[in-house]
């Protein structure tokens, strides 16, 4: 026993919290906001009320909601997992039941002021809940089959539901999220190995049973991964979105096109340009230069969240800081490969520059949370 | 603390390894997502750059204005019209079909009008107009424009469209355009880009096809910048093109609409000619159509009557018909006999009504025969034995050859279609045609325009009109382009001596104004506009012995398809040749019945510049010429047609 481990153990309290929030943390993710209305703005033509206008405002609320969030005390959270998690389920049923079709699935639950996205809240409420879960299962029951079977049945009780919606890229991202925290927490390495090799059995006996009687999958879903893995087979129909994508990427060059000069997007030749697709405006406006300088920005926000969950001595804070980076490096990981071409289209947003509101909010809060875990670590 | 420190220790440790490894994973990700946008924005940023321009560029033609045809004297004889549109897109429309319901009440829309208007709409993309209806009138039009706002994705739109406003009075020569087809662009090495735009209009027979190249004109062009579903955003640049050239025909429509009205509805065509430069005046085939119909888009009901017809009108019979030409033929032979020296003016042959040769017999159209006969007489009264007998001794090739000469066995370039070539038989062409050796009969036939010679109307007015100069006059059916004159050089003489035109000529002059002529009763009786030629009947079937015996059948009681051609070439005024003219009245009976008289109005109309004088006709027609004149529904001087006459 050394003398460090008699010191007093504090957490800040009171105003002095504002001491101990990262700042630079929120200064990097409002820089990325930034961007993203720089490039609504440059989209709408110059017009602030379509998108910038609007996007700005929800950014401004979502982050008062944030430093809300950030100020309460860890601890508080953590005992609210579990009632965060059966109240997301529900509202996913009730999306099920009761949604609002848009877009051909049923996402939305209208709440009055705004449309609500369940399953981006759920990806908050499911990383909270995992991280509950092994700070209280004692560490020797972490790789015993019972106890990796009930945050299975965490993660794939809401990844169904958001399937059956249909939401591909968010049930995605829950199921891979949650195993992250599951990887952190521990779980034996032999669990990962048998998934990996049941999967990739699966993508074979997908390919290779094509044309028999036995295939696995519809035609059109065939359909689509052929369009993925060639687009220019199909440059009008199902290819259209990749093949326009890469040129607008592709034409921006070093340096881009300039401020509001691109082409691609301004007249319309990119589909959902000012969601998902937001990305092919900044490459074609800004260049390489411009997707490297935003590339960089996710890193440093990546870099400071790994480094608050290595600081931290507390189980769920660690695991609910990784568990948000790895939400984060999801959204933009699946989003930029889609984007460019590395994976079919999936409707994942880029984090704070697509416009929308759902995402950005529960972005903010889930940083909220981060930071609260940041600001009440035991010194 | 509930757990024990070591476990925590241990746990914390296993976190920081495995949250590192994440870690780790995360950064190879994005410097891969890094690599992948050098790839796409740095190494390969000239092709995607190519391709967004292309994307957002689109180079649209502008269709020139087409040439206008006119006739010699500026009259309009194919012009542009505006043509009234209504079109329908799939994404201002919405539901089109609740559209065009509401459009039904405004404009007469049919049942398949609308089925094909929802059917080219599922079929094109969303932003791509489809013609609702075409030709509009003005006050459809405005009742479109003014209900638009209730209309939406409708737009009234204005196109140039070819009409005709002498409908069938140059159906003929000057033919009709319509949308291009597939087979047009078969053939065309490189074609133009205009004909790829849809229901562009090009000629398809007569001038507009054959002078296309000057008619059309050139497309013009604007770049314009577009979104993705292809709507306009704005115009980049804008080329103008250039109009096509007007044509100005050496064709008077007014003479024209006269022969081609005194025609009637006989399958019958008439050309007529200027001898001094080769103009043609006039060159009328009826039955005609109205060539607007196929620029309209002709209803298979309506083609398949102009189709089903046995008089043929989509046929331009003064190009595309090849007759025997009977007796007409008998001035060549006899230039040629003259040519050869086993004819002179003296020379007589006695006719007793047929020829003996080789055991059979020709006969000359005279039962009883003509006695002795000389040149003058044999061309006045047409005998045939004259010719049976000269033609023995001159031989088919040299008759050929004087035929040629006189401008039949050739094809005459002229920008019309299917134009033949005729036949003018040689003992090589049977040879190489039928492997057969050619036979004095042959040239016995040959020698009265029968057996195997062939000619067309036009063939025989240049021989008229060769015969009447002696120069070789060459027709020609275009007088200028956009007001330039295309030159014609002075006819080169043919190199036949005058004495034996001029003798040929005096026969031609015997002929309609001897009282034992055969067309006596089409002669001329005002001195200046007298004229001379020659008539042809051309049998269409063979005459057995048997019928001989009996008499041969009247043709009147034939059926019309096995009744004779009437042919008559002619020239005047007879002492001074300024027009010629060559009239086939197919199935029509005796040439000097049937064709003689209409040649004898068309010279008499074109020398008077104006409706024939009763007074110029023999005193004893006068009254029936009168009526017949005024009988004629010509047109009104500009184009248009007259009153329907009150019965």
């Amino acid at each position: 026993m050394s003398f460090l481990e008699y010191r007093v153990k504090f957490a800040p309290t009171g105003f002095g919290k504002v001491l101990y929030v990262n700042w630079g943390l929120y200064l990097v993710i409002t820089a990325c906001a930034a961007i993203g209305w720089l490039m609504l703005y440059s989209i709408s033509g110059g017009d602030m009320d379509q998108w910038a206008g609007p996007q700005m405002k929800r950014f401004a609320a979502g982050l008062v909601l944030s430093l809300m969030i950030c100020l309460t005390p860890i601890w508080f959270w953590r005992s609210m997992s579990v009632a965060a998690y059966c109240a997301t389920f529900v509202l996913l049923l009730i999306v099920q039941f009761f949604g609002v079709v848009g877009m051909g699935a049923q996402r939305w639950i209208d709440i009055g002021f705004m449309r609500l996205q369940p399953s981006e809240l759920m990806k908050v409420a499911l990383v909270m809940i995992l991280a509950t879960y092994y700070d209280w299962l004692p560490d020797r029951r972490v790789s015993r089959p019972l106890w990796v079977l009930v945050p299975v049945a965490l993660i794939l009780a809401p990844a169904a539901l958001v399937f059956l919606e249909p939401n591909l890229g968010t049930t995605l991202m829950l199921v891979v999220a949650g195993a992250g925290v599951m990887f952190a927490a521990g779980v034996s390495l032999w669990y990962f190995a048998a998934v990996a090799g049941v999967f990739g059995a699966g993508v074979a006996g997908i390919f290779l049973l094509r044309g028999t009687p036995w295939q696995l999958i519809h035609d059109y879903q065939y359909k689509r991964i052929d369009t993925f893995l060639d687009p220019s087979a199909d440059p009008l129909g199902a290819g259209y979105n990749i093949t326009q994508a890469k040129i607008a990427l592709g034409s921006g060059g070093w340096t881009g096109k300039g401020f509001m000069q691109g082409t691609q997007s301004r007249l319309n030749f990119l589909p959902e340009k000012h969601t998902d697709f937001i990305f092919t405006t900044l490459g074609e406006e800004f260049g390489f230069v411009g997707a490297i300088s935003l590339l960089t920005l996710y890193a440093v926000i990546l870099v400071f969240l790994f480094w608050a969950a290595l600081q931290n001595k507390d189980r769920f804070s660690s695991l609910l800081l990784i568990g948000i980076a790895m939400n984060f490096f999801l959204y933009l990981a699946v989003n930029l490969a889609m984007v460019m071409g590395l994976a079919p289209v999936v409707g994942v947003p880029l984090p704070f520059l697509s416009y929308g509101g759902s995402a950005t909010l529960v972005l903010l809060i889930a940083f909220g949370l981060a930071q609260s875990a940041i600001v009440h670590r035991l010194r | 603390m509930r757990r024990p420190v070591r476990d925590s220790e241990d746990s914390h440790r296993k976190l920081t390894r495995r949250a590192l490894v994440m870690g780790g994973a995360m950064a190879a990700t994005i410097a891969v997502l890094g690599g992948r946008m050098r790839y796409l924005g740095v190494d390969q940023a000239e092709d995607f750059a190519l391709l967004a321009e292309q994307n957002r560029v689109n180079i649209q033609l502008i269709p020139p204005d087409r040439g206008l045809i006119t006739d010699r004297n500026g009259k309009l004889i194919a012009g542009n019209e505006q043509n009234y549109r209504v079109v329908i897109t799939r994404e201002g429309a919405g539901d089109v079909e609740a559209v065009l319901n509401r459009l039904s009440h405004l404009i007469p829309l049919t049942r398949g009008d609308m089925e094909r208007v929802l059917r080219d709409v599922g079929r094109n993309p969303s932003f791509v107009p489809i013609p609702v209806k075409d030709r509009l009138s003005w006050e459809e039009f405005s009742r479109v424009t003014v209900n638009a706002p209730a209309l939406p994705g409708v737009s009234p739109d204005v196109g140039l469209s070819r009409v005709y406003p002498r409908d069938t009075d140059f159906a003929h020569v000057v033919g009709y355009v319509g949308p291009v087809s597939e087979k047009d662009l078969e053939g065309i090495e490189n074609p133009d880009p205009l004909l790829r735009i849809p229901k562009f209009q090009i000629g398809k027979i007569g001038v507009e096809k054959w002078r296309e190249d000057v008619l059309r004109g050139a497309a013009g062009n604007r770049k314009i910048e577009v979104n993705h579903v292809g709507r306009v955003m704005r115009e980049l640049e804008r080329t103008e093109g250039e109009a096509g050239a007007d044509l100005m025909l050496t064709i008077d429509a007014d003479v024209q609409n006269f022969v081609q009205v005194r025609l009637g509805e006989e399958s019958a065509s008439c050309v007529v000619m200027d001898v001094t430069n080769g103009d043609i005046i006039a060159a009328a085939s009826a039955p005609s159509f109205d060539p607007n119909l196929f620029v309209r888009g002709i209803s298979s009901a309506n083609y398949n009557v102009l189709m089903q017809n046995d008089h043929r009108p989509l046929a331009n019979k003064v190009v595309q018909g090849a007759y025997p030409p009977g007796s007409t033929f008998k001035m060549v032979t006899a230039l040629a006999a003259l040519a050869d020296g086993s004819l002179d003016v003296e020379t007589t042959v006695r006719c007793p009504g047929y020829l003996e040769f080789g055991g059979r017999r020709f006969h000359c159209w005279k039962h009883g025969g003509h006695g002795k006969v000389d040149l003058a007489r044999s061309l006045a009264e047409s005998c045939d034995v004259f010719y049976y007998e000269i033609a023995q001794k001159v031989g088919i090739d040299k008759i050929s050859e004087m035929g040629r000469r006189l401008g039949l066995g050739m094809r005459h370039d002229l920008p019309m279609s299917a134009i033949t070539e005729g036949i003018l038989p040689t003992k090589e062409w049977k040879q190489t045609k039928y492997k057969q050796d050619w036979r004095i009969g042959d040239t016995i036939n040959a020698s009265i325009g029968q057996g195997y010679v062939l000619a067309s109307p036009l063939q025989l007015a240049v021989m008229t009109a060769r015969t009447a100069t002696g120069r070789a006059v060459v027709p020609r059916l275009i007088r200028a382009i956009d007001g330039v004159e295309t030159k014609v050089a002075e006819a080169e003489s043919l190199g036949i001596p005058e004495s034996h035109l001029e003798a040929v000529r005096a026969g031609m002059n015997s002929v309609v104004n001897s009282q034992h002529g055969t067309s006596y009763g089409a002669r001329v009786a005002a001195a200046d506009k007298k004229m001379a030629g020659k008539s042809g009947t051309s049998q269409v079937r063979n005459i057995s012995a048997s019928e001989r015996e009996t008499g041969v059948v009247a043709n009147t009681d034939l059926p019309w398809k096995f009744r004779d051609h009437a042919l008559f070439v002619a020239y005047a005024p007879a002492d001074a040749p300024r027009y010629a003219v060559a009239v086939v009245v197919e199935h029509g009976g005796g040439g000097s019945s049937a064709a003689a008289p209409v040649a004898r109005d068309v010279l008499l109309r074109v020398l008077t510049g104006a409706l024939p004088d009763p007074a110029d006709y023999p005193e004893t027609q006068r009254k029936r010429i009168q009526s017949m004149l005024e009988e004629l529904r010509l047109r009104n001087p500009d184009g248009t047609m007259p009153a329907e006459k009150k019965v």
